[in-house]
């Protein structure tokens, strides 16, 4: 049988198995079948109900105004589906092709999609993180729960690390009038994603509206009262602040441990794969079979010197599942690249801060237009002189401008397009606090000398 | 009814907010804020907003639960 005849055979009654049924897996599960897969898909997944959108989570959530279960993605179209919920993948077995469940259950598959995202990473002092009144939020149950201590009307909210989950909850507080302390490490606000200018003018937003921000510090304990609630928070500058609600919002951990004998490569910086979304072999390698999509995909960005990126970005995971359903179904020749210039947004204290590109690949930035004083403007970065991304606040309607530099390769700093250039239009070094990820120690060791014989073996991680 | 906006592509042109008002909001300047559940009574002026986006940014459910999984597991 040719390989044409293998596909359509597979495309007509071949069997899909979709690991993550968030965001991602739904709408590479709706792509599947626009592209004429007619076989069985199975839909895995460890939270029950169908999958929901979780950005509203830390706003419209958090406001009262969409309850936590209301949040139900819309469906594009009928995915005719076997929907296995409540039960995490355990591991994956690549020698027969099936996937493993925690309740022991194996579902055998011909092509797979890993897009198992992200959860958030909890407070590390186990017993603190018990405290009544400590969150994190990344579920709707977690959100659910945020909502209601927020609606009790708390003396204090703490939030724990001021990245863009924890700023728009701040922002939501501040908007019920609740006193907040935010308590970040880093020397700003969004320090880490968009360096040390925009660092600078979150934490001026913050303060102009009434947060308490102290930065440069960290959280050393929570202490709680005789009934297990949390009541105070202890920092490493000797301070104290009471606070009856404690959020936090220190980012996420990949969803990869499950696949930790699986072979892949995977580790805490996701699934690598390659641009078309096929999942790496801990070799290396590429593989034919497993397909992987959304933030907990890490793939190589031609744009950016193929460097590997993994993106927790809601645009991503619904493009980069297309891009893996098409694939899924086609031969080599007809496969796509994923190559859209990433998207992002965050909506806090009354702004819309979007960006375009991957602003944390830069060694300069530079107001290009509008006003920072009228939290109206864009940002241009650059590295080694051209344009690498762009941020903007309130002006988002210039940001495919800048994406169409981006992806052009055009010259740092660029052109004002409009009359509005500000006046100190002078470029900045970026100044991001330093690689975090290079401290993670080894992941693998290889093994063996001739060429035939050299193979990867993953080490035990200790985390 | 189901709504979600893809606010990587909204501009914040507020044609939504103007045609469907109880379901779209903007915060600030151009920051849109949107319920993910719209009472169904809301339905002909979501479907309006919906269609008169210039970016073409929100998708409202195409089906009603045909294919909506049970809510636990089957073994």
């Amino acid at each position: 049988m040719s390989t044409a005849d293998t596909l359509q055979g597979f495309k007509r009654d071949g069997r899909v198995v979709i690991v993550g049924a968030s965001l991602a897996g739904l709408r590479a599960a709706e792509a599947l079948r626009d592209e004429g897969f007619t076989g069985k898909l199975t839909m895995i997944g460890d939270e029950l109900g169908e999958p929901y959108d979780r950005p509203p989570l830390s706003k419209q959530v958090l406001t009262g105004w969409v309850p936590a279960d209301g949040t139900t993605l819309p469906r594009r179209r009928d995915i005719d589906a076997e929907w296995l919920l409540g039960v995490p993948a355990d591991g994956l077995d690549l020698a027969n092709n099936h996937v493993r469940l925690a309740d022991g259950r194996t579902i055998p598959f011909d092509r797979m999609l890993i897009s198992t995202g992200v959860r958030a990473r909890p407070w590390p002092v186990e017993a603190e993180a018990a405290l009544d009144g400590v969150f994190v939020v990344r579920t709707r149950e977690d959100a659910a729960g945020l909502q209601r201590a927020v609606a009790a009307g708390p003396s204090r909210v703490l939030i724990i690390g001021a990245g863009f989950t924890g700023s728009e909850i701040a922002s939501v507080c501040r908007e019920r009038d609740i006193p907040v302390t935010v308590a970040e490490l880093a020397p700003s606000p969004l320090v880490g994603g968009l360096g040390a200018m925009i660092g600078e003018i979150a934490a001026d937003m913050q303060r102009a509206h009434g947060v308490d921000l102290r930065c440069g510090v960290k959280v050393t304990q929570l202490e709680g009262d005789a009934q297990g609630r949390v009541r105070r928070a202890h920092f490493s500058d000797g301070s104290a602040v009471d606070a009856d609600v404690v959020v936090v919002a220190l980012g996420g951990i990949r969803n990869t441990e499950w696949l930790r004998d699986s072979g892949l490569a995977v580790g805490v910086w996701g699934v690598a794969c390659d641009a078309g979304c096929r999942a790496f072999d801990l070799n290396g390698l590429v593989t034919d079979d497993i397909f992987v999509a959304g933030d907990v995909a890490r793939s190589p960005n031609p744009m950016y010197e193929y460097r590997f990126i993994s993106l927790e970005h809601w645009a991503n995971a619904v493009e980069q599942a297309e891009i893996a359903a098409h694939n899924m179904v086609s031969a080599q020749a007809d496969r796509w690249p994923h190559l859209s210039i990433p998207t992002f947004w965050s909506i806090q204290f009354g702004v819309n801060i979007k960006s375009v590109g991957v602003p944390t690949y830069a060694d300069e930035v530079v107001v290009t237009q509008g006003s920072v004083a009228d939290h109206r403007f864009v940002a241009a970065y650059g590295y080694h002189g051209r344009v690498t991304a762009a941020v903007s606040f309130n002006n988002a309607k210039w940001l495919d401008h800048y994406r169409r530099l981006i992806e052009t390769a055009a010259p740092f700093p660029p052109p004002c397009p409009t009359p509005d250039q500000p006046l100190d239009a002078k470029p900045v070094p970026v100044d991001f606090p330093g690689p975090t990820l290079l401290a993670q120690g080894a992941t693998v060791v290889v093994t063996g000398h001739d060429p035939g014989e050299r193979r990867v073996t993953a080490m035990r991680q200790h985390r | 009814m189901r709504v979600v906006v893809d606010l990587s592509r909204c501009q914040g042109y507020a044609q939504c907010a103007f045609l469907a008002p109880d379901a779209f909001r903007m915060h600030g300047e151009e920051a849109l804020m949107y319920a993910s559940n719209p009472d169904d009574a809301q339905r002909q002026q979501v479907l309006r907003a919906a269609a008169a986006c210039p970016l073409q940014a929100i998708l409202v459910d195409q089906l009603k639960g045909r294919d909506a999984p049970v809510g636990t597991s089957p073994s």
